[in-house]
């Protein structure tokens, strides 16, 4: 049993990591046939695994709705709307549309789930200004030059702004090209052997408590 | 003659064009040359001077015309087709050697055709057309270890794709034409199959590289496990503590976030075992734990770990199988859902860790208003400003790797760290050199130190 929790968990990565890494320097149409296959194989197991987070939201809900918690009325209307759109889903045999004529699928897609998704969307644009109000208030030094560094920016990108201060397009090219590039670039190496050193410990079984059930 | 078309040309010295001055006492310019032409030694003379400027100073101009009149348009030289090393068998390469008229004006083809008996090459297909200026090995992607010819041949690497087909194993012939305006002359032919290869040499320093560093990350493990390692503050780690100690306080529950990406991303993974290390708080200081999860199979990865967490922290008991709970998949409904989350039940610390895309802002701007205690980390540095604008502590990157060495402080954990520093000083150290190189090369316009940076950008 150990050895199904435990071992065997680990000898898969570590067969699995080691075959997998050994790809990447393989070009032979077998190799990319291989990865095409486990690619595959994970899309099923996401298919499965689609079930169990379902009957997660189904339990979830359900345990507060019984227990009438506070904004247990939510949950019934996830309940309606998802059990609506999958009878709806069957019924128009997961078509939205069957020879020109929207289905009622389709009609709940296109007219509720775009614009809800379009409005969560939309939301970003205030919330980016209520963020920058606040970061942008030059209470200490680092705010200060943040501040100077984003009204330099702005007027560069904006062509009022350059016809205003003609100097602020090169030198918000300047700041993205050279400052911003040169600290992203050192973040994404930082990221990279971060992510590489990560895998090793994976692959050789030195990082186990993904697989839960302890140390031993 | 001459004298008739000088006049004719510029005009009489009576034309009404002129100003009245050349009529009454000036001499016209057609007038003036006319004069020049009874001397004929010495208008030839001037001709002559003339000739000889004109064909110096012009002569770029006349290049073409060099071309077309000088140099016999030859087919091209050396011309060798082989399989392309290193690739799936789906490519053949063709090699020739520069000839002196390369130019824009000068264009090469490329032929192809199927099989090895060609009886005329001129009606190959042509797959390819460009200036005889371009396509030379230097610009190629093979990396010095893998060069089949010198920088200076010129190169073309034919592919499956816009109306061609190569197959594994199948014979082409293959061949190069010289074109200039309607004149073509086309070398003789080259036969090669495409075949697959088992290894790309041209990756080979990025195999060495990861070697390197593996072998420098088990040295440091190996250091870690007979001294203590010192590691720099964390500021957004130390703040786990007191965010899980307001929680306690105030009786509200912690949010926890894993990203948008998957189990196979190793952000995600991080985020999976430092939630570890905050349920094994939580469970301590018996404090509510929310986990809403995108990803189904991620869902159940932290469930275990989470259960564990509960197990050593003594308070299996306290364990719910709930605090980890599925929403969906879909970005802006995950967010909508996790915004009311936030705004009912009010959570006292939110932790966003893994990759986010445009959901971040929308997460980490209701959270702060709602005043909770966020901390993030992630490796997706186009959301850093959002989560460093919102959040009061932020693990930028790599730290978001690091965590799980901060707060647990094994040997194993803290040499994986120190060998991420040793690899990024080496790279570091490879960056200062080479500025200093290409100063130097463009301060005493030497050619040398590009020797030594052609080396470290196919060594990268």
């Amino acid at each position: 049993m150990i050895f199904l929790r435990r071992q065997g968990p680990l000898l898969v990565t570590l067969i699995t990591g080691l075959v997998f890494a050994a790809q990447y320097y393989v070009p032979h149409p077998a190799s990319e046939q291989m990865l095409t296959s486990v690619t595959k194989w994970l899309q099923i197991i996401g298919g499965f695994a689609l079930v169990l987070g379902v009957s997660s939201l189904f339990h979830v809900h359900a345990a507060k709705i019984r227990r009438k918690e506070a904004g247990w009325g939510y949950s019934f209307v996830l309940y309606v709307g998802m059990l609506g759109t999958i009878a709806l889903g069957f019924w128009s045999n997961g078509k939205e549309a069957i020879d020109g004529t929207m289905t009622a699928f389709g009609w709940i897609y296109n007219y509720m789930m775009v614009p809800l998704q379009g409005t969560m969307f939309a939301i970003l644009a205030f919330f980016i200004a209520s963020a920058a109000y606040r970061s942008f208030r030059a209470r200490s030094r680092e705010a200060a030059v943040l501040l100077i560094a984003a009204v330099i920016v702005m007027m560069g990108r904006v062509p009022l702004g350059e016809y205003l201060i003609p100097i602020s397009g090169d030198l918000s090219q300047w700041i993205l090209n050279v400052l911003n590039a040169s600290v992203r670039r050192a973040i994404l190496i930082g990221v990279s052997l971060g992510t590489v050193a990560l895998s090793i410990k994976i692959i050789f079984g030195m990082e186990r408590s993904y697989l839960g059930g302890g140390k031993e | 003659m001459l004298k008739t078309s000088a006049s004719f040309v510029l005009g009489s010295s009576k034309s009404s064009t002129y100003p009245r001055g050349y009529a009454s006492g000036f001499d016209s310019p057609a007038a003036l040359l006319n004069r020049r032409f009874e001397h004929p030694a010495l208008w030839k003379a001037l001709m002559l001077l003339l000739m000889t400027v004109l064909s110096q100073s012009w002569s770029p101009v006349f290049a073409q015309t060099d071309i077309q009149t000088k140099t016999p348009l030859a087919p091209p030289q050396d011309v060798r087709v082989f399989d392309t090393p290193s690739d799936g068998g789906d490519s053949l390469t063709v090699i020739w050697a520069p000839a002196p008229y390369d130019s824009a004006a000068v264009r090469y083809q490329v032929l192809l055709s199927e099989g090895t008996s060609v009886a005329d090459p001129a009606t190959m297909k042509v797959v390819a057309e460009f200036p005889a200026n371009q396509r030379y090995v230097r610009e190629s992607k093979w990396p010095w270890w893998t060069r089949p010819a010198t920088g200076d041949q010129h190169q073309y690497t034919l592919r499956s794709g816009r109306g061609v087909e190569l197959k594994s194993g199948t014979l082409y012939s293959i061949t190069v034409a010289t074109v200039l305006n309607d004149e073509r002359s086309i070398a003789a032919p080259g036969q090669a199959a495409p075949e697959p290869n088992w290894i790309n040499w041209n990756q080979m320093n990025n195999l060495l590289l990861a070697l390197l560093f593996g072998g420098i990350v088990f040295y440091a493990i190996g250091t870690a496990r007979k001294r203590e390692i010192f590691l720099r503050r964390i500021p957004g780690l130390d703040a786990v503590d007191e965010a899980i100690g307001r929680a306690t306080e105030l009786g509200k529950p912690i949010l926890y976030m894993t990203g948008a990406h998957d189990m196979s991303d190793p952000s995600t993974i991080a985020a999976a075992v430092i939630l570890g290390r905050v349920a094994k708080r939580a469970a301590a200081y018996e404090t509510d734990l929310l986990v809403p999860h995108r990803e189904p199979i991620t869902m159940a990865v932290c469930q275990e770990i989470t259960k564990q967490a509960y197990l050593e922290a003594g308070k299996p008991d306290l364990y719910k199988d709930d605090s980890n709970f599925f929403i969906t998949s879909d970005q802006f409904s995950y967010t909508a859902a996790v915004d009311g989350i936030m705004l009912r039940k009010k959570p006292a610390a939110n932790f966003f860790m893994g990759h986010y895309f445009a959901e971040a802002l929308l997460l980490t701007e209701t959270g702060a208003s709602t005043g909770a205690i966020q901390i993030a980390g992630t490796d997706s540095d186009h959301q850093l400003p959002f989560f460093v604008t919102t959040c009061d502590y932020t693990l930028i990157g790599e730290e978001l790797y690091a965590a799980s060495a901060y707060l647990s402080r094994e040997p194993v954990q803290v040499g994986t760290l120190r060998g991420q520093d040793i690899g990024k000083a080496l790279i570091l150290g490879v960056l200062g050199i080479g500025t200093i190189l290409a100063t130097l090369g463009i301060l005493f316009d030497a050619q040398w130190p590009k020797l030594f940076l052609d080396f470290f950008r196919d060594v990268k």
